[in-house]
């Protein structure tokens, strides 16, 4: 059963050096409220995971521009003109994923897995800090998977059980967040009561949501 | 002679569009490519595909009647159409690596004559990420690299060997500009087709690659 605490409880969850992951993409999707939160309660020298940087005044872009991350792994930065300035300050340490890679990392995590072989980067300077391996005369790189401590997400709906449905394109990384994380921690749009939701429907089932929180605009 | 922005932005998608078939698989990255979506030729229907996770695109939905939950991958709002679907990023992405992609139309930096393409990060100047690009490249089955010719300094695009960390190997298999359409192959960087406005001195002129001039070369 997951649990319905508020945001500021939510983000106290988060401690100084855990790695987070957050759900969006360009800031659709993303946990706006639990951000907030964080960056109000300031814990400093988070290790982020996510799509993208978004925007400086929304998504996980709020974190990076009260300055809480020492290091993120993501796949773009570019709408995020504090992401940028950070990582050529040296102040934020930056590993690039091509985005595909990075949410197979992620899903990777959350199957269990070891890693896996892709084709994608391979001719590319990535060659200089991936592992290359040929398997029947093709190269492929060995990537890792990637876990983290608390994972942010953001939905649609919510049941009491922590069984979520999500909303068009704001899914993205979302339910492949959920997998990966010790703590998972959701907001959402809607809370309902258990069994409102189609079952057919849920996406992330409520066996992986630990918390549940009220989104309020 | 030179062109204003909008004839160019015109003259690069309607080719481009040209080369999709009906039933194709087809992403648009952010742009020129986007637009290519407007000059669809009568008759083809193709499924718009965005990396972040919708498949079936339609166009940009009027003033007022933006969903918040409706975005494209270059963040603006877009609207569904009846068949339009819903996936998660992993899902997008075995879409786009696992064969199911048949065209990615793709802005480019620089493009070189084996095919070889570079466009996410101008060392020192601009590091955005490489986003879905090399993803993309990779995966889908044709990549069409479509830009303007020349940068705005007015130098060539398209190189002898790109200059620029490369997003991908050997990849590109056409290269659609206003000027000229060309195919890099095994041979070199042969050129197919020059637009109506200009010729083909003008073409080789503006091109720091070596270009193979067939004794058959349409127009468009």
């Amino acid at each position: 059963m997951a649990k319905i605490i508020d945001a500021k409880e939510a983000a106290s969850l988060v401690k100084e050096h855990d790695r987070i992951l957050c759900g969006g993409f360009l800031a659709s999707g993303a946990a706006e409220n639990l951000i907030d939160a964080l960056v109000a309660q300031n814990t400093p020298n988070l290790h982020l995971c996510v799509i993208c940087t978004d925007f400086p005044d929304r998504g996980v872009g709020k974190l990076i521009v009260n300055k809480q991350i020492k290091s993120a792994q993501t796949s773009h930065i570019g709408t995020n003109k504090a992401t940028q300035e950070q990582y050529n300050a040296g102040t934020l340490k930056i590993e690039f994923n091509p985005q595909g890679t990075f949410v197979e990392r992620i899903r990777t995590a959350g199957a269990g897995l070891g890693g896996f072989l892709t084709p994608v980067g391979v001719g590319t300077i990535l060659e200089n800090e991936k592992e290359l391996i040929e398997v029947d005369g093709k190269k492929f790189f060995l990537e890792r998977p990637i876990s983290g401590d608390v994972a942010l997400i953001r939905a649609a709906k919510g049941d009491k059980s922590g069984n979520l449905v999500y909303s068009k394109t704001a899914q993205n990384s979302n339910p492949l967040m959920a997998m990966a994380a010790k703590i998972v921690i959701a907001e959402v749009d809607e809370i309902v009561e258990t069994g409102e939701l189609d079952p057919d429907l849920i996406a992330t089932p409520g066996l992986l949501v630990d918390y549940i929180v009220q989104h309020k605009d | 002679m030179s062109l204003d922005k909008n004839k160019v932005v015109e003259i690069i998608a309607s080719r481009v569009a040209k080369e999709l078939k009906d039933g194709d698989a087809v992403n648009l990255g952010i742009g020129i490519p986007t637009e290519v979506a407007n000059y669809l030729p009568e008759g083809i229907k193709v499924w718009l595909t965005s990396e972040n996770g919708m498949i079936g695109l339609g166009g940009k939905p009027p003033a007022g009647k933006e969903h918040k939950d409706i975005i494209n991958a270059g963040g603006g709002f877009i609207s569904e159409v009846p068949e339009t679907s819903y996936i998660d990023s992993a899902f997008s992405f075995a879409i786009v690596r696992g064969g199911h992609l048949d065209v990615t139309v793709l802005g480019a930096l620089e493009v070189d004559q084996e095919g070889n393409i570079a466009n996410w990060i101008i060392p020192g100047k601009m590091v955005p990420g490489m986003g879905g690009a090399m993803d993309l490249c990779v995966g889908a089955k044709r990549v069409i690299a479509a830009f303007t010719h020349t940068d705005k300094n007015g130098s060539s695009k398209i190189l002898k060997k790109c200059r620029l960390p490369l997003t991908a190997q050997g990849v590109v298999k056409l290269i659609v500009t206003e000027m000229a359409v060309m195919e890099p192959t095994s041979e070199g960087l042969v050129l197919r087709e020059v637009a109506s406005w200009t010729n083909v001195d003008a073409v080789k002129a503006a091109t720091e690659a070596e270009l193979i001039i067939p004794e058959k070369i349409g127009t468009f």
